[in-house]
């Protein structure tokens, strides 16, 4: 297949990198202000050099990107909430002109998943989303299989940030700006953690989810999902759920009830009480029980992997 | 159940040494489903003085905790009622229900931010008196003393079926107070 990728973040980049071991061809690459297209193939090291050196990635406009050649536009640049734009306007493009788009960006997905599913059947092209939500987890095409009728519930969580944060807390007794600051240093947190310890995050994956789930009966985005963050948990509320079994985790739900994000209490022993940066996600199914799939939630060859599958079923 | 006839008999018009006429007794126990549990669970009613009526077994059913729930009748003068339900709740039965009052869930959660100049005490009266809810357990954590942030631990039975109620009574008087809630993921006690 031949792939157009739009944004060269960490996960754009990891795209560019595996798709030669998937069989695939980049035809086009874009940042917010560049493109390099070539219907054999771009030339990676030149692109990502030229990056390095002087911020753009060719010489072309993004939307050459849009006109390039290819069966496939892989849209990875930064959530934006509200019109979730411009991933939105470049999914929108490559549907018009009939070809597939994967997205990994959580935002046209969230925000305004009933115009995206609208374009979807107006289009030859089909529109696939599993590195939205959960990085490599195999979450999405797990629901395909089962079927979303049979899920009743999603629960779990799908921010490692947050989780690596309360999980750190838990273990060492810090405070949260401490633990936030070394998560920082480590690169698991970004320099403005916001999005990710406020559950802006994991509750856009988990109103992807309840879009999902829901099948179209009702359309979800963030506004109807109910938020609380981490930011306000103080060591002595994790030092408290500890002496009586339980630890505190970002636990997010999608159910017919809608979709919530906070806080919880867990047993220290529960399936959801993951450790690290590291996401689970337990799904109540209608006629087997519980099932649980965990993994690596984040991270540019862990997300690239979820967009490569994609690819891969729509060949 | 003939061996329990011998402590009272069911004969209204015979008063027992309770000193009252019998009453019927619904009782809603929860049971781990192993052999024997059900015998060792019904022996303390006999022992104390009460007549099994009948035995409602709902194996099949489970309770949230996955344990079986069982229904029993029990006829007893009024004042042998209290000793027959803490009889059985020394044995380690889990006792559901009583005639009409209902022990149901426990739920533990957490209250986060200022607690203590909030007043403490005027927080937990008002949870208690806005809901069903009783104050089973607290425990208090204020590493910085008054005025930081601090963290309490409040476990609260609860009727059954009502914890919805609960949680939303316990938000709204932590809102006005600007304190924070953290609720359990699952709504059962251990």
């Amino acid at each position: 297949m031949k792939l157009a990728i739009m944004g060269v973040g960490a996960v754009g980049r990891s795209v560019v990198d595996l798709a030669p071991d998937y069989g695939h061809v980049v035809t086009a690459v874009a940042d917010s202000s560049s493109a390099a297209v070539d219907p054999s193939g771009i030339d990676v090291d030149a692109v990502f050099d030229r990056k390095e050196r002087e911020g753009v990635v060719g010489s072309g406009d993004p939307e050459d990107a849009l006109d390039a050649e290819y069966d496939v536009l892989v849209e990875a640049t930064p959530t934006t909430l509200g019109d979730a734009e411009p991933g939105f306007s470049h999914v929108r493009a490559a549907l018009e002109r009939d070809r597939h788009a994967v997205l990994a960006n959580k935002g046209p997905v969230a925000e305004r998943y009933g115009d995206l599913m609208a374009l979807e059947r107006e289009s030859e092209g089909t529109v696939q989303f599993e590195a939205a939500v959960g990085g490599a987890i195999p979450i999405l095409s797990t629901i395909a299989d089962f079927g979303p009728s049979q899920i009743s519930a999603a629960r779990g969580v799908l921010n490692g940030t947050a989780n690596f944060v309360l999980s750190r807390m838990a273990a060492e007794g810090l405070g949260y700006e401490h633990v936030l600051a070394e998560a920082q240093d480590l690169g698991v947190a970004e320099a403005d953690p916001a999005f990710d310890v406020d559950g802006t995050d994991a509750a856009l994956k988990f109103v992807i989810l309840s879009n999902v789930l829901s099948q179209g009966e009702r359309v979800y985005s963030l506004e109807d999902a109910t938020v609380e963050g981490i930011r306000d948990i103080p060591a002595s509320a994790l030092d408290l759920a500890a002496e009586d079994g339980r630890t505190v985790r970002l636990i997010g739900e999608a159910t017919a009830d809608g979709v919530r994000v906070g806080p919880r209490l867990v047993p220290q022993n529960d399936a959801l009480a993951v450790s690290g940066t590291r996401n689970i996600v337990q799904f109540e199914t209608v006629n087997a029980g519980q099932l649980h799939l965990s993994g690596r939630g984040a991270g540019g060859p862990e997300t690239a992997t979820a967009i490569l599958s994609d690819v891969g079923r729509l060949e | 159940m003939s061996d329990s006839d011998e402590a009272v008999t069911s004969d209204a018009e015979h008063e027992t040494d309770g000193g009252e006429r019998p009453q019927t007794h619904t009782i809603r126990l929860e049971l781990v489903d192993k052999p024997g549990e059900l015998l060792s669970a019904l022996h303390p009613i006999a022992d104390n003085g009460g007549n099994l009526l009948s035995i409602f077994h709902e194996r099949g059913n489970l309770t949230p905790r996955g344990h079986i729930p069982v229904e029993v009748d029990v006829e007893c003068p009024p004042d042998r009622f209290e000793t027959i339900v803490s009889a059985l709740r020394d044995e380690g039965v889990n006792v559901i229900q009583a005639g009409a009052e209902r022990y149901g869930e426990e739920l533990t959660l957490l209250l986060v931010g200022d607690i203590v100049d909030t007043d403490l005490s005027d927080t937990l009266r008002r949870i208690e008196s806005s809901t069903d809810a009783t104050l089973a357990d607290l425990s208090l954590s204020a590493p910085d003393g008054r005025g930081g942030a601090s963290s309490a631990r409040l476990r609260l039975a609860t009727r059954t079926g009502r914890t919805d109620e609960v949680f939303e009574h316990v938000h709204d008087v932590a809102d006005e107070k600007g304190l924070h809630v953290v609720e359990p993921l699952v709504e059962v006690s251990e």
